[in-house]
């Protein structure tokens, strides 16, 4: 019992419902929204503290015994993603501050932010489905607000094409939970990996596995069914786009990560290797579109496919080595995801485009601004010493080591893809001959960038200590090899 | 039973994958209304329809029917009635503002309005 765990979920959950009260007192909004942010990094850092001091740590509600009652199972995965997703969202509030505009912030911008991050640190902490499923939806339905919140034309149409791609994912959603809960009878994450051994491999089980495929990498952007995020995410202004990039398909992809290693790991022949193949094609698909678009905001978003299909090549590998790679990546990923979503928001500030042929010779005028997205460019293709490289490095490994040559081969070049993809907008936007913009001169260029600075410095901190990180890491890759550990701290058997 | 269940859920799919993949946006709202019926009914049949009381301690019979089900749809109802008035509330913005219900109209160039 420990009640740490419900703590980044209780205290955005409490600021949220407190900030309806004060819509119009927008200073007000801001401080509080700013504090809890920060209450809520130092209880998932004192969480992450104590899973890495004492194991995993589980809470059951109202004191039902586990496979009764709904119980937050915090294991290592759990409280590093958690403590990613409040540093990520402190991050993006402080942008908001100077960039989302009062009319937005009239609108309850700050709670339904808050609601997100509920909905987002729920999904990654239950140990519930049907509670997963609920979390999902809690973050579905503020993300819905905040991609039609301003009301404009491209926010109308593409939220129209987001909410009906999700409200259609939810619905298969609840027909996998369906179908799962008439074969094993319970809902516990815990009880129905014992159930799911018991039974052993039966047909109808490797169905539900691919149904769960479809609904994850519905949410998560996998190859097939990736085709609703390049627009939809193209439509929502920067704070909001960073806090979807970081945050939306990584819970897509833990919750792949998560059935992948602790269902779904009895007949592993058929289900890891479609896993595998579409994680593959996802790079490729991600490639492409990276590269074929000149519009910065298209370039990175094509990016976040990308990273989706390295992490899950990791997962799909299923050896500890691979596991780690893909925690590590996925950490690396949301953290500079968000810097380069908050950097091109200040590039699209200052610019008023996002056409990377109508934008040159910023460096000129704004050499922070520069060097910073050229650190976070470079960490993003794994360039050694950054965050980037301990990831990929072990995925390829293990990739090499299992002798799956090809998908190896294929994270390896998409490396130096997603280098030049990105390598363009620096040299084609930061170098040449400066232009003058209109809005430049009441662009805050300054205090925009103090959030993406501070990811960077993560984002290299993160690089250089991976050596002190790493055993953190890996013990959150254990818990995914040997389910029986997550088994036992549930069921306390 | 289960298996009258499952034809005619299966029906209830059949029918909101057809709605859904037609022009006009009310239509495709009619289509999610109709998957999350279907979605509903087969979280009651995959529970199981055995004979038995009304989940009510108060009854005193030897068996019930079983309550878990009869909540995660309870749940699940109220979940996407939610996004439902939602999405019909965008849906009539969407009309008022961009003049069409036509969703090969929806399109536009990307990025500029």
């Amino acid at each position: 019992m420990n009640n740490l765990i419900i703590l980044p979920i209780l205290i955005p959950l409490i600021t949220g419902v407190v900030l309806i009260f004060f819509t119009k007192n927008i200073m007000a909004q801001r401080w509080i929204s700013a504090i809890s942010a920060l209450l809520t990094i130092i209880a998932s850092f004192m969480l992450a503290h104590q899973v890495y001091r004492n194991g995993i740590q589980t809470m059951d509600l109202s004191n039902w015994e586990a496979p009764y009652g709904i119980t937050l199972v915090s294991d290592m995965l759990s409280a590093l993603l958690v403590l990613t997703t409040s540093i990520i969202a402190f991050a993006a509030l402080f942008y908001s501050f100077k960039s989302i505009g009062e009319a937005r912030e009239r609108f309850f911008y700050y709670p339904v932010v808050n609601f997100l991050i509920v909905g987002v640190n729920g999904a990654f902490t239950t140990g519930d489905i049907f509670n997963l499923f609920v979390f999902f939806e809690v973050m579905l339905m503020s993300s819905y607000v905040l991609i039609v919140l301003g009301g404009t034309k491209i926010q109308l149409r593409e939220s129209i094409k987001y909410i009906l791609v999700n409200v259609i994912s939810s619905a298969l959603f609840v027909i996998a939970v369906a179908y799962l809960y008439s074969v094993v009878g319970t809902l516990n994450m815990a009880h129905i990996s014992v159930r799911l051994s018991e039974i052993g491999s039966a047909g109808i089980i490797t169905v539900i596995a691919v149904l769960f495929l479809i609904v994850f990498g519905l949410k998560g952007a996998i190859f097939p069914l990736y085709f609703w995020l390049p627009g939809s995410y193209y439509a929502p202004p920067a704070p909001v786009m960073a806090l979807f990039g970081a945050l939306l398909t990584k819970v897509g992809v833990y919750s792949i990560t998560r059935t992948y290693t602790l269902f779904f790991y009895h007949d592993v022949g058929y289900t890891h290797q479609l896993l595998q193949t579409l994680a593959v094609m996802t790079i490729i698909a991600g490639v492409i579109g990276a590269l074929a678009y000149t519009d910065i905001k298209k370039i990175i978003i094509y990016n976040i496919i990308v990273a989706v299909g390295v992490i899950l090549f990791g997962v799909s590998i299923l050896t500890p080595e691979s596991l780690t790679g893909s925690i590590f990546y996925l950490i690396h990923d949301m953290n500079i995801k968000a810097t380069l979503f908050l950097l091109i928001g200040i590039i699209i500030v200052i610019t008023g485009t996002s056409d990377l042929e109508k934008i040159s010779g910023l460096i000129n005028r704004y050499p922070a601004l520069g060097w910073t997205f050229f650190i976070a460019t470079a960490a993003l293709a794994g360039i050694p010493p950054l965050s980037g490289f301990a990831g990929k490095l072990m995925v390829v490994r293990s990739g090499f080591e299992t002798e799956n040559y090809i998908g190896a081969f294929v994270v390896l070049m998409s490396s130096l893809l997603v280098l030049f993809s990105v390598m363009r907008i620096f040299i084609r936007g930061f170098w040449g001959t400066p232009r003058a913009y209109k809005n430049e001169e009441r662009a805050p260029v300054k205090w925009l960038l103090v959030a993406p600075a501070i990811l960077t410095v993560f984002a290299v901190l993160y690089g250089f200590g991976t050596e002190a990180i790493y055993p953190v890491i890996s013990t959150a890759a254990e818990t995914l090899a040997n389910p029986e550990i997550y088994i036992n701290a549930v069921l306390k058997e | 039973m289960e298996i009258l269940m499952a034809l005619l859920i299966g029906i209830l799919f059949m029918t909101a994958t057809y709605l859904m993949l037609s022009k006009s946006l009310l239509r495709i709202i009619i289509g999610t209304g109709l998957l999350s019926h279907g979605a509903h009914l087969l979280l009651l049949t995959m529970g199981g329809l055995k004979r038995g009381a009304a989940p009510l301690l108060g009854e005193h019979a030897p068996s019930y029917v079983d309550p878990l089900p009869q909540a995660l749809i309870l749940t699940a109802i109220v979940i996407s009635f939610g996004v439902t008035a939602f999405f019909l509330v965008v849906a009539y913005r969407a009309y008022q503002e961009l003049g069409t219900d036509n969703m090969d109209r929806l399109r536009g160039k990307e990025g500029h309005e």
